[in-house]
């Protein structure tokens, strides 16, 4: 299980530039449990994109978003209305949101945070890996996590080591900002790379947020435990 | 003349390494920096090189300083978190440390610590913002110092990386946000200098191209294999290959050297030398290129 939470609506809307088609992509898992992905994100953040003026050009809801083939076979299916879209917003943990931008090569933007959660049960997700760093910056960086793609977690760009698309820990190691540099360059947003972010606010990267450890879910997975 | 006014004044510096003890006998060290000093505007202090253990880099650059030579002081994102770089940086200022370069650093696993924690908490990037804050009296999370720092601060690039396109992006961004000088990783292919610098021109900060001395075939090898950022082409690798012994090891290591500097040196600001224990080879290299004391 991991704990997501929903992004503040000015974060969201702040990835869009003015009037740009939205495919919405939610997961009916993890996300559904947290009340951030299933239905309830197709119909809040579609009235929150068409109220700013986002036309939504499309959705879908898939079980489990952690699972590429999956995202790929049901999207696959939808392909007009993707290709339709100038972006896709993701409700769903980060490895949902890097699943979906594995599959799409277009901007694909976070609509939630993943958070700590101390412990970490279930399905290890292929290579898309999130580390629940509670400030998601995937919309920045063409849907590949830099926190887990780079092993320094770098957050503006590669460190002295890379060279010919490898990191300096081991021969054949793709370098996670190379992958994003080219990544950006495919979806035409290289405007995004290396642009300035203040130090992550660790306290969300190592501990559950307040808000969660009051939710249902927290009890039920967790407190029974203890 | 500090290394600030030399370089406001467009002249072209010379800027050597000087790598703390592993241990406490800074005898070494300082005998090496009083050797090389008069070649030499300012000693870069190595912070942990290749993640090995080693003295403090703000120790020796107070050391030095007491000495009367001018240091670099280099940092990592490494080893320490914001708040620890902060409070090195404010202790490094009150010891006369003047020079800062920002730097990501090694992975630990290339290092003899191999299983320590990697803490990276604020990137190459951060620290230069951090630096820019402490210079303008503010801590970074905005709270007011008493007494501020006015550091110089510099960034490091490997100018011949390949793709370059995403480095030079990230330089951008250290020179906005206050990078004043530019040191790059070891240069051994002047044309892919060349094109770095043109690049690198409009963003209006003086280049200083950096040089490690080739000691052997194998060191080259290893090099390519072992250390970050460093790309020795083949041919240079044969021409050191052919010269049998060590003296004459060091005359081929020379006349690379200096011919890679008289390549570059129309093209940059200075010339960062990374000797790793050749220091006896310094005068000759610079002799050599033609750059007089």
């Amino acid at each position: 299980m991991l704990v997501t939470e929903l992004k503040p609506r000015e974060e969201i809307l702040g990835y869009l530039r003015d009037g740009e088609r939205v495919f919405l992509v939610s997961c009916d898992g993890c996300a559904e449990v947290c009340e951030v992905g299933g239905e309830k994100a197709i119909v809040d953040l579609g009235a929150l994109l068409e109220g700013a003026g986002h036309p939504v050009v499309g959705t879908t809801v898939i079980p489990f978003l952690c699972n590429k083939a999956l995202v790929g076979i049901r999207l696959s299916r939808l392909r007009d209305a993707v290709e339709g879209a100038d972006a896709l917003l993701v409700a769903s943990c980060g490895v949902g949101v890097q699943a979906v931008a594995a599959v799409v090569p277009k901007p694909v933007l976070p609509a939630a945070n993943t958070v700590s959660y101390g412990a970490f049960q279930g399905i290890w997700p292929g290579e898309e890996r999130c580390a629940r760093c509670g400030d998601c910056v995937l919309a920045y960086t063409g849907g590949i996590c830099p926190l887990t793609a780079c092993p320094k977690g770098l957050l503006h760009g590669p460190c002295g080591g890379s060279h010919r698309g490898e990191c300096e820990l081991e021969p054949g190691r793709p370098c996670g900002w190379q992958r994003i540099y080219e990544r950006l360059a495919d979806i035409g947003r290289l405007d995004l790379f290396a642009r300035y972010r203040p130090p992550k606010d660790r306290r969300r990267q190592y501990d559950v947020p307040l808000s969660r450890r009051r939710s249902t879910l927290w009890a039920l997975e967790y407190l029974e435990e203890v | 003349m500090r290394f600030r006014d030399r370089l406001a004044k467009g002249e072209f510096v010379i800027t050597c390494e000087a790598g703390p003890p592993k241990g406490t006998d800074v005898g070494p060290a300082l005998e090496a920096v009083r050797r090389l000093a008069p070649y030499v505007h300012a000693f870069n202090v190595t912070d942990l090189q290749s993640s090995v253990l080693r003295m403090s880099s703000w120790a020796l650059c107070a050391l030095i300083k007491r000495e009367g030579y001018e240091p670099i002081l280099q940092m990592t994102c490494r080893d320490r978190n914001r708040l620890a770089l902060q409070a090195d940086l404010l202790g490094a200022w009150a010891l006369g440390i003047e020079n800062v370069l920002a730097l990501t650093g090694d992975y630990p696993t290339l290092g003899d610590h191999p299983d320590a924690l990697p803490v990276f908490d604020l990137d190459s990037v951060q620290l230069i913002a951090a630096v820019a804050a402490l210079n303008s009296g503010k801590d970074l999370a905005g709270n007011e110092l008493e007494g501020k720092t006015d550091f110089l601060v510099g960034a490091v690039v490997n100018a011949t990386a390949d793709p370059l396109e995403p480095h030079l992006a990230k330089l951008r961004l250290k020179v906005e946000l206050g990078a004043k000088f530019v040191q790059t990783q070891a240069v051994y292919d002047p044309e892919a200098f060349v094109r770095f610098a043109r690049a690198a021109e409009g963003l209006g900060v003086p280049i200083i191209a950096g040089l490690i001395p080739l000691k052997s075939a194998g060191m080259a090898r290893f090099m390519n294999e072992h250390i970050a950022g460093v790309n020795v082409p083949e041919p240079l690798i044969a021409e050191i290959e052919r010269a049998k012994t060590k003296e004459e090891r060091k005359e081929v290591s020379t006349e690379i050297c200096a011919r890679i500097i008289r390549a570059v040196k129309p093209y940059c600001h200075g010339i960062h030398l990374m000797p790793m224990g050749w220091e006896d080879v310094v005068p000759g290299i610079l002799e050599l290129a033609g750059i007089n004391p």
